[in-house]
């Protein structure tokens, strides 16, 4: 006799448009991941057959200078890129380094500071292909192409970036350490070399590795510095030189199917290096985390 | 020292632009034949075309990028947020001529070059961009708030929307912008899909056209003296243009920041 009544609450459109939103929300994220998947695909099998066919002649070899030839050959774009990128690393982060800490631990709220802080920021939007016509402008015009002009551009690139990460990490600092130190009578400088910087050393580099990640792809500014190259050239500051970018670049305007097989040869070296410098900054964070 | 370097982009530029500022003046910037062989230069299609590719990317970018940030802060189990934000990071370094070489090799066969291929690959480009900056404004979000939409029996999308979504757009819109000087000043993913098409000014999607950093990074090559000059006169009034942007989105972004830290201490 006793019939069964369904109690249970009805999902009430607020339920229902709730589950809606959420689920339009769910669906941005594999719109955003669909492509960049489908990038990530493309490089890899693309790349891979062209970088594996003949391992390792396509990190040695020199560049065809026929571009219609089939054949391997990035080593001189490497060579290149990692010179220029490893010069803009020692001129952009040391001086980077010492700007922020000058900013953060010594001068902190004048006006000055204030004032660079500001254009640190503005320099950070700067396009990169201004920057490269600008060390053009300054450096190559007068001193011909060279892995080194390519790595003053990247230097003024990379530098906002380092300083920025730099005092971040250093404002993450608790004051106490500080204030302790100075308890203790240490004089300003000791405070910095001993006591904070190596608090905020893992912080610094991650930001700096992460600063040459950028920097090792970066293209726009290479093209009017570094020249094209085909051949080895190990000397930093003369003979034109070539870089990966600039080299995916060129090829991939090409209509040889040769050159292109080379850009995305090129494109998965460039993408494992940044990826590989970005993996080890993400080691030194998670590291900063687990002894915080 | 960064004084110095901004300090000498403006003056050095400036002055290398001067020669084609004084054989234009104005028309520089507001006629449309650029044509190094009769040393015409307007400039006009290709402020034309970096504004329109960066708006198209912006139109594609801003609304999944906002998802996905929501998604990420917001509705994704613990275990996973984490893991997440690292892989979006991890996509913000794949170099822009990566993005090119798949925008012309296997978009381009498809789509041809022109506005609409460039603004989705930039669009692709900002996504990580805009998602991660709106992502840390997001969760500047009163965690008071959130539990007493809740407490008042908000479902999940209604504590979203009454509580994060007023937090965060202030600050939504300045990383929005930051992406779109990021768009302007991209070069060379731009330069290799746009197509290159002179003196055009259209809203045809679909048609080709020439941004200014495309033009500059494409034609460098062949230039002659007053051409070059045009060319660093392109970068000038790029320059200007994102450091106008740029400055206008860091100081949105660090008032509503501010503004949020305000009200929940």
């Amino acid at each position: 006799m006793n019939e069964l009544v369904d109690l249970r609450p009805r999902p009430s459109w607020r339920t229902k448009k709730n589950n809606i939103m959420l689920g339009v929300l769910g669906l941005a994220v594999l719109v955003v991941a669909l492509p960049l998947l489908m990038i990530v695909w493309a490089v890899v099998s693309r790349g891979a057959g062209v970088v594996f066919h003949d391992f390792p002649k396509f990190f040695t070899e020199t560049i065809p200078v026929v571009s219609r030839r089939a054949g391997p050959g990035m080593g001189p774009a490497i060579l290149g890129t990692l010179l220029s990128t490893g010069g803009a690393t020692l001129i952009a982060v040391p001086l980077g380094i010492l700007g922020a800490i000058y900013l953060n631990e010594y001068d902190s709220s004048s006006k000055f500071a204030k004032i660079v802080r500001f254009m640190t920021m503005v320099m950070t939007g700067v396009p990169s292909i201004v920057m490269g016509l600008f060390i053009y402008i300054t450096w190559t015009i007068h001193f011909g192409y060279s892995a080194f002009g390519g790595a003053l551009a990247l230097a003024c690139l990379m530098l906002p970036v380092v300083i920025g990460s730099t005092e971040q990490m250093l404002r993450l600092v608790p004051n106490q350490l500080r204030e302790a130190a100075f308890a203790l009578g240490a004089t300003r400088s000791r405070v910095v070399l001993t006591v904070v910087l190596p608090a905020a050393l893992p912080g610094i580099v991650s930001g700096a590795l992460l600063a040459i990640a950028r920097a090792a792809g970066e293209t726009a500014p290479l093209l009017f510095a570094v020249g094209a190259a085909t051949a080895y050239n190990p000397n930093l500051f003369e003979g034109a030189n070539t870089a990966l970018s600039v080299q995916i670049f060129g090829n991939a305007t090409s209509s040889f199917v040769a050159a292109q097989d080379r850009a995305w040869g090129a494109a998965l070296t460039l993408v494992l290096l940044t990826f590989i410098v970005t993996l080890t900054a993400r080691l030194f964070t998670a590291r900063l985390a687990a002894k915080g | 020292m960064v004084l110095l370097v901004l300090g000498m982009i403006a003056l050095v530029m400036t002055n290398r632009a001067g020669p084609v500022f004084k054989a234009m003046g104005f028309d520089f910037l507001t006629t449309t034949r650029w044509s190094p062989a009769d040393a015409l230069y307007g400039a006009l299609p290709f402020l034309w075309g970096t504004l329109y590719t960066s708006l198209i990317a912006i139109a594609i970018a801003l609304p999944v990028s906002l998802g996905v940030a929501m998604f990420v802060t917001q509705v994704a189990p613990m275990k996973w947020r984490r893991p997440l934000i690292y892989v979006l990071d991890l996509l913000a370094v794949i170099p822009s001529v990566v993005f090119g070489l798949w925008g012309i090799l296997v978009l381009g066969p498809h789509l041809g070059r022109s506005f609409l291929t460039a603004g989705i690959i930039l669009a692709i480009m900002i996504t990580p961009i805009i998602t991660s900056l709106s992502r840390e404004v997001i969760e500047t979000t009163p965690k008071g708030e959130k539990e007493a939409a809740l407490a008042l029996g908000a479902t999940h999308w209604e504590m979203i929307w009454g509580a994060v979504w007023p937090h965060s757009k202030g600050g939504v819109v300045g990383a929005v912008m930051l992406g779109l000087g990021r768009a302007m000043g991209e070069t060379i993913a731009a330069a290799l899909v746009i197509g290159s098409a002179l003196g055009q000014i259209t809203v045809n999607i679909m048609a080709p056209g020439n941004s200014m950093p495309a033009v500059i990074a494409n034609e460098w090559g062949e230039a002659d003296a007053l051409h070059k000059s045009a060319l660093i006169a392109l970068a000038v009034v790029l320059f200007v243009i994102t450091i106008a942007v740029n400055l206008v989105a860091t100081s949105i972004v660090r008032r509503s920041m501010a503004r949020n830290r305000g009200k929940s201490s």
